[in-house]
């Protein structure tokens, strides 16, 4: 576990620091085009490649053994040959990361067979290829590779995590292809070959910190997060909100924790002891995947109640809380942009065709799958509208495309490739369902360069033609403009 | 919150008496006549105030907003509304409906029968054509508030406590009155006791109260000595003034001393509990690699198939028998050793006996083992966290001082040590073990000595194996039971055998606790990821001095 976090870290720094170079590839004069870094090759790595390597060649084995069948059965059902349009689907299928990805898998297959239903794109059929990057960082951007020059994929629906992202990123842009993101995520990035279905922070954490302090009138914040970049930024993003808000440092306590943990005696124990200043106190969450279900579960068994402390959280979704009784945490809060609950009939024909797909009448929607079919109708229309899969054409095309959500308005591609969307937050139901309690009244435009850190405010993204640019620096009015 | 206007029948008030006694008859006829026409208005208001206040209770529930439905709900236990508790019932229990254009409001009873919620009689309704009340935490607080003042009167002294403990939270000054009533019927001590804090808490918080009563409230707050009761002297210092701000800011900073102290305590207790759960996952290692000398990667898995056991044996429980579903854990416990166990031996049989004495190949093999039995778990189970619930009895906690106790820690705690006191009587008190100390500090030895060694190392691969089914039943409580569960035990399991002395089950459960407690005292000051780093750092640093661990194996058998 330990070895994987160190990489994480290790890996979204050294991306960080390489993008620049790369990432505009048409601010560098031609034969200054380099390519992308070869990921996986790195002095100071060596355990951790080999770590990596033997784990990929026991994949491989366990996976021809067991479940390679599974995952590959749905992609060679239809024939293989050029005319079809193949759509990659870069979602880890073994590793920490199944929990969430397998249902995003899941849900592409099924739009894929829906829209061959249809009749398919353009008169061909589409064909999903179907890779595991096993939750191995380096590893997503070998297999993002691997779709893009060898199964040539029109567009790639994938990622979860934001490492994952950043280490595809490089590949993306170096081979000019179209990757679709659907996971909610910090923001201060816009590429020109990643459209964000999922929300930026101020589609998710801030609208939900505005809920608190309106409605709940909290006045000390607890903001509680795993060790890693997204809860990281978030967290500096309402640092700097609350602060703004008048909110003084002493009402703020921040807490990270690292991957999995699951020993949550102490720090719900310092929650209840900070909340009990006689100011109304919340718990912001951004703990991330399964270090959530024993952090809900203490909180439980220490009493702490969503009438006293209520925890507002933008990692729990539905299917997280399948997991938990969720009787004691009646009233805790969640922060997305759609629910499996919303009452309209687009959602309810959704969950219909998603119970019968995969079988089961017990499974649950949540805000990822709905990011993926928003994009993936979204591409959709754009390749209709372009009349090919050319990268370049559907990358023109994409901006301004509008398609329906499924909470019953419609959500549109804007010029910085993040969508509009409504905010909703939603407690906690004793059956695991979230009850929407409050929405904002219209759609909120993702901002991916946040108004409230240093260095971003001065950013923007618009990838229209003459501009064409992910970081336009408004004060300097020059592209590739980052302040920091 | 308790600001708001109230429609309320008005209450008798103390009406003058005549000064002196004796005064003229005319006085004594006026006020007599005064009292009577009070009398007769009284009958003729009250009635109507008290209508006045149902319908705009109704009204009020039924609008479908937040706040009206807060605000009808504080009016509620003064209403008089024969079928308030019903209604706050059937609210907490999400069983309230209304008809928006009709101003009508339905609740349901457990079995589904609806009753016209003005009249309580049954009421002809579907519940399918109506729309539910719904809530949020500002409607749930009122709600709680509610509900405690609606059944302090409760013949159930459980339900009196939880009443008095939601009076307690709200301090809701319209509530005082009842919270005197139930004072003076009230027969259990401890149950007196919460309700005068309750008393306390109320007077205390309003402002209008007489400075010498309130002064009195903020003591009997001190003693009660808790964080609720630091919650609530803080909010009164807040907006206080003179005597009784100071005397609550002393009051809570007294408390906030001796919880300190308590703190200490309380990150002892967790500590242990920390501990017992590092001991579960480590004391099947201490077998296999303590023992056996086998780096075994797959034992994280054996503890994740024991936490799918526990998941199987529930989910048989709920579908087929759900009176047993509370003892399932009991039948998951053996189930989850021999499922285990099997899988262990089967390991051992088919992999490992070919590569004992090559470490690194036995890491790798056991490593690729691990993946392969994740994959096989995802694929049967799916990817997603399987629910196990607790049962009734590791529910909930309980206070020892100002330390709360969790039964289910509690419990782990037990399970721990009786694992562990089994396992020592195990190796020390039967046949198998003694073939298996034989087997492990002399094999030639005592395969001479007619010992079948081989299915000796079957068998012990076996029982550290299926020890750690048996923890994974435990932390099945505590963790995620998903694929990925066994791989955040792994580390710590040989951490703690390493830094306990291989070899050496005294000392698997001394290096658990100590790591356990360590980790706790240092979570506070260095937060969770550093206070890791700096406990790994510090075993690193000595195993430099004791290369060893805590209890090393001196003899012969260190060098066999």
């Amino acid at each position: 576990m330990r070895g994987v976090e160190l990489k994480r870290h290790g890996k979204a720094t050294r991306l960080a620091l390489a993008r620049p170079l790369h990432s505009f590839p048409h601010v560098l004069p031609d034969d200054c085009n380099t390519p992308a870094p070869d990921l996986p090759v790195q002095a100071g790595n060596i355990f951790e490649d080999a770590m990596s390597l033997t784990r990929r060649i026991m994949l491989r084995t366990a996976g021809a053994a067991l479940g390679g069948a599974l995952a590959f059965a749905s992609a060679s059902a239809f024939a293989q040959g050029a005319g079809t349009i193949k759509v990659g689907i870069l979602h880890s299928l073994s590793g920490t990361m199944a929990i969430s990805e397998t249902t995003l898998k899941d849900v592409m297959l099924m739009l894929i067979e829906e829209q061959n239903k249809k009749g398919g794109l353009l008169g061909k059929k589409l064909e999903p290829v179907v890779v595991d990057p096993a939750s191995n960082w380096p590893l997503f951007a070998e297999k993002a590779r691997e779709l893009i020059s060898k199964d040539k994929v029109s567009a790639t629906f994938g990622c979860w995590t934001s490492v994952s992202r950043k280490s595809v990123l490089p590949v993306f842009e170096e081979l000019n292809s179209i990757l679709f993101y659907p996971v909610q995520y910090e923001g201060e990035e816009s590429s020109k070959n990643i459209f964000y279905t999922g929300a930026a922070p101020n589609q998710q954490a801030i609208p939900a910190v505005d809920y608190l302090m309106e409605t709940e009138k909290v006045q000390r914040w607890v903001l509680a997060g795993t060790d890693y970049v997204y809860p990281r930024t978030t967290n500096k993003i309402l640092e700097a909100y609350l602060k703004s808000k008048g909110v003084k440092q002493e009402d703020i306590m921040i807490n990270y924790t690292p991957f999995g943990h699951s020993d949550w005696q102490t720090i719900v124990a310092d929650i209840k002891k900070f909340g009990s200043a006689g100011k109304k106190t919340a718990v912001v969450s951004t703990i991330n995947g399964d270090a959530n279900v024993p952090f809900y579960k203490e909180l439980g068994n220490a009493g702490v109640k969503a009438t006293d402390i209520p925890v507002v959280a933008f990692s729990v979704g539905e299917e997280e809380l399948a997991g938990i009784d969720t009787k004691p945490l009646v009233g805790h809060l969640a922060a997305w942009n759609y629910f499996q609950s919303v009452d309209n009939a687009d959602n309810k024909a959704f969950i219909e065709k998603w119970k019968a797909f995969t079988k089961n009448p017990k499974r649950v929607t949540n805000d990822p799958m709905e990011a993926h079919v928003i994009g993936f109708n979204m591409w959709v229309k754009a390749v209709e509208k372009a009349g090919t899969t050319d990268t370049e054409a559907v990358l023109d095309a994409m901006i301004g495309v509008s398609v329906p959500n499924l909470t019953g308005g419609y959500s549109t591609m804007m010029p910085n490739h993040h969508i509009t969307k409504p905010v909703l937050i939603g407690e906690v139901q004793a059956d695991g369902q979230f009850n929407t309690v409050w929405q904002t009244s219209g759609l909120v435009v993702g901002d991916e360069w946040s108004d409230y850190l240093e260095g971003s405010k001065d950013l923007i993204s618009d990838w229209r033609k003459p501009l064409s640019c992910g970081n336009f620096n408004v004060k300097t009015g020059k592209c590739g403009g980052a302040t920091k | 919150m308790n600001q708001l206007p109230r429609l309320r029948a008005p209450r008798a008030r103390a009406l003058p008496l005549p000064a002196n006694g004796a005064k003229g008859l005319v006085e004594i006829f006026s006020f007599a006549t005064a009292a009577f026409v009070l009398l007769l208005l009284a009958l003729f208001v009250a009635p109507q105030a008290r209508a006045q206040g149902e319908s705009t209770i109704i009204i009020g529930l039924s609008s479908d907003k937040f706040p009206e439905t807060e605000r009808a709900l504080n009016d509620l236990p003064g209403s008089g509304l024969a079928t308030a508790p019903q209604i706050v019932d059937a609210l907490a229990a999400n069983r309230l409906y209304f008809n928006g254009p009709a101003r009508k409001l339905y609740f349901a009873d457990e079995a589904g029968k609806m009753f016209d919620a003005a009249t309580g009689e049954p009421a002809d309704v579907m519940a399918s054509a109506l729309k539910k009340v719904r809530i949020n935490n500002a409607v749930r607080r009122s709600l709680d508030a509610a509900r405690g003042a609606l059944t302090l009167m409760s013949p159930d002294p459980a339900k009196r406590k939880a009443a008095a403990d939601s009076v307690f939270k709200s301090r809701d000054a319209s509530a005082l009155p009842l919270v005197e009533a139930a004072l003076e019927k009230e027969t259990i001590s401890a149950n007196k006791k919460i309700l005068e804090e309750a008393r306390a808490a109320i007077i205390a918080s309003d402002s209008g109260a007489p400075e010498v009563r309130r002064l009195e409230a903020v003591e009997v707050l001190k003693s009660r000595g808790d964080q609720d009761a630091v919650s609530v002297l803080t909010t009164i210092a807040s907006w206080s003034e003179g005597r009784v701000k100071a005397a609550a800011e002393s009051a809570s900073s007294v408390i906030q001393a001796k919880l300190a102290l308590w703190r200490n305590v309380q990150n002892i207790w967790y500590g242990l509990s920390l501990g017992s759960v590092l001991l579960l996952a480590a004391i099947g290692l201490a077998i296999t690699f303590g023992v056996m000398g086998i780096i075994n990667m797959a034992h994280g898995e054996m503890v994740m198939l024991g936490a799918y056991t526990t998941f199987a044996v529930q989910e048989w429980a709920r579908t087929s028998h759900p009176g047993l579903l509370n003892y399932s854990l009991f039948i998951a416990i053996p189930l989850a050793f021999l499922v285990t166990a099997a899988v262990g031996i089967l390991i051992e049989r088919v992999v490992i006996r070919f590569l004992y004495g090559r470490p690194l190949e036995t890491l790798l093999a056991t490593f690729g083992i691990s993946l392969i039995l994740q994959q096989a778990v995802r694929t049967i189970f799916g990817a997603n966290n399987r629910e196990v619930s607790a049962p009734s009895f590791m529910a909930g906690s309980f206070d020892f001082g100002s330390l709360q106790i969790g039964y289910g820690r509690m419990w782990i705690i037990v399970f721990a040590l009786a694992v562990f006191f089994a396992l020592q009587f195990v190796l020390r008190a039967t046949s198998f073990g003694l073939r298996m100390r034989a087997v492990t500090q002399n094999r030639r030895m005592a395969s001479s000595m007619g010992i079948d060694t081989n299915r000796i190392d079957a068998l012990a691969f076996g029982l550290g194996s299926g020890i750690a089914g048996m923890a994974g039943v435990a932390l099945s409580q505590i963790d995620n039971v998903s694929p990925n569960l066994g791989q955040s035990y792994i580390i710590d399991s040989f951490m703690v055998v390493v830094f306990g002395g291989v070899g050496n089950l005294w000392g698997t459960l001394l290096g658990a606790l100590t790591l356990g407690v360590a980790n706790k005292f240092l979570e506070p000051i260095a937060g969770a990821v550093l206070g890791k780093i700096l406990l790994l750092v510090f075993i690193i640093l000595f195993i430099q001095k004791r290369p060893r661990g805590l209890f090393a194996l001196k003899g012969r058998a260190v060098e066999a």
